[in-house]
């Protein structure tokens, strides 16, 4: 299809393919990305929330042009049971600053503005364009890759792997492990149309200020899950996800556990009255640090999802997602810029940068957590929860009860629940794994 | 059963797709009775695509799948099926994403 050799071959545009694309192409590397939709963005979906920082260091001034939804002011957090939700809520007015830090976002749309940025700074990008494998030498050094369009061979001297989660291509040349159901959680996710007027009505809003909300709870009936609601400038995000090892255990369907969310009486109201115009799903990465694959070797990089690079504490992916994406480019840049090859011991240097970033050292932070969210699922998504709620409604419900027997009940149901050794337990794990 | 497979198909019907007509994009292997994980597929699939016929195999028609990649995770260690992304340009065309 094109009889040239490329500095870099980009596969992929979403948010680490963009960001790797961008920084190459704008220090004047020759780079071809390519996209498997009809345009870069249409098979991309994501919650989603967008970072300022990290796009600021790649397009300082992006929101100027960028199609950002709203930018967020409050953050629920949702213990919920089958019929209550105990909230943790922050909301401040300092969120309503000149340069905002998050903001909600449609990512069809913000891709495919993201990469017409790519596009300008001299990358040429590809859409409709499958990559089916990747081409190596005698010596197995990536040299380019070939797609589905025919006499789809190309060339180039590095290849950056920007193939999202479920990216086929290095698995296949064994360049890192298939993820294992256990660190995959299934997301669905479906886009609730309302006039502006009644989100911000709904959700306590002026102009384009956003609300999350993130829950968790007897919603996942024991699995590791949650469910959310991002608020856009005229329609409502509103999914579930959970654990892909805990859907294979379970007789859940997808569909009918966002059914099931979207009929709790905390969440209904929110969404009444709304057209729903699509329905997604997606894997998200959670295996956190301890299910990084080699991030580089000869002729080639891995970023982003497709890396694992997923703080799933947080729900920090597309930031991660985009630092990466950037540090490959800097570091495949600066080995152009001193002539050196592509080989794997050059290319360490994007481990480096990445080494000593946000990205793994937030990573590191919580490498024990995904594995105790995962084994004590019941006791965290269905007996906390639980037991939260019947304390919450035992101080709350006035009726004749002396105060000191409320407060002896509830401890008495805790320590039943989980006896004091699972308690204490418990909390010594939660804070080992969070230190 | 059949009324979450009825949700789904309404759910899929907000979607856009352009499919590949005669190359499924996922195949699934000869079976006589399907593994643990190809049967859950039928339940796990979040479009749906996995059915068990009268004579208990698992057969997919992948025209509505969300290319999420849960099948291959869960079924394509084992051999129980072939997963390829579809050809460029067609598949689900994501709107919002």
């Amino acid at each position: 299809m094109i009889e040239e050799r490329f500095d870099a071959i980009v596969i992929g545009a979403g948010m680490a393919g963009n960001a790797a694309a961008y920084t190459m192409a704008s220090r004047g590397l020759n780079v071809l990305q390519l996209e498997r939709g009809e345009y870069p963005g249409s098979k991309n979906v994501q919650g989603g929330i967008l970072y300022a920082d990290m796009l600021e260091k790649i397009i300082p001034d992006f929101r100027e042009e960028a199609p950002l939804e709203r930018h967020l002011i409050e953050q629920r957090f949702w213990f919920m049971t089958d019929r209550s939700h105990t909230g943790m809520h922050y909301r401040s007015d300092d969120f309503n600053e000149e340069r905002p830090n998050r903001y909600t976002i449609i990512r069809s749309q913000f891709d495919r503005w993201f990469n017409k940025q790519v596009q300008a700074q001299g990358a040429i990008v590809i859409s409709e364009t499958t990559v089916t494998e990747l081409v190596s030498d005698a010596y197995g050094k990536v040299i380019g890759v070939r797609t589905d369009r025919s006499g789809g061979t190309v060339f180039a001297d590095v290849v950056v792997l920007a193939e999202g989660v479920n990216g086929l291509l290095g698995a296949r040349a064994g360049l890192r492990p298939t993820p294992k159901a256990e660190h995959v959680a299934l997301a669905v996710k479906e886009m609730h149309f309302l006039p502006r007027e009644t989100i911000e009505a709904r959700f306590n809003l002026h102009g384009d200020e956003g609300v999350v909300i993130e829950a968790a709870g007897t919603i996942s009936k024991g699995m590791t899950g949650m469910g959310f609601v991002y608020t856009n400038k005229e329609s409502i995000s509103v999914g579930f996800g959970c654990l892909v090892s805990d859907f294979a255990a379970n007789e859940e369907t997808p569909y009918g556990m966002l059914e099931n969310f979207k009929t709790h009486p905390s969440i209904a109201p929110l969404i009444e009255g709304s057209e729903v115009k699509e329905y997604a799903a997606h894997l998200i990465p959670e295996g956190g640090y301890k299910t990084i694959p080699e991030l580089f070797g000869d002729g080639w990089v891995v970023v982003g999802d497709a890396a694992q690079l997923n703080n799933a504490i947080h729900r920090e992916g597309s930031n991660l997602a985009m630092t990466s994406g950037r540090l490959a480019g800097e570091a495949i840049f600066q080995v152009k810029s001193r002539k050196d090859p592509m080989t794997k011991q050059n290319l360490a240097l994007y481990k480096k940068l990445l080494d000593d970033s946000f990205v793994m050292k937030d990573l590191k932070k919580y490498k024990d957590m995904p594995a105790l969210l995962h084994t004590q699922a019941s006791n965290f998504f269905l007996d906390y929860p639980t037991l939260v709620s019947k304390a919450m409604e035992n101080f709350l419900r006035v009726d004749g009860t002396p105060k000191i027997e409320k407060e002896k009940a509830s401890v008495r149901a805790f320590r039943q629940k989980r006896s004091l050794t699972g308690l204490v337990g418990d909390a010594w794990r939660l804070a080992r794994a969070w230190r | 059963m059949s009324t979450q497979v009825a949700r789904v198909e309404e759910k899929l019907f907000q979607n856009r797709y352009l499919v590949d007509q005669g190359k499924p994009h996922i195949v699934v292997q000869p079976h006589t009775t399907p593994s643990k994980n190809l049967l859950a597929m039928t339940k796990i699939c979040p479009a749906g695509c996995y059915e068990q016929n009268a004579s208990g195999q698992v057969e997919i028609t992948p025209d509505g799948c969300l290319e999420c990649g849960t099948c291959r995770v869960l079924c394509e260690p084992q051999g129980d099926i072939v997963w390829n992304y579809p050809r460029g340009g067609y598949g689900v065309l994501f709107k919002f994403g």
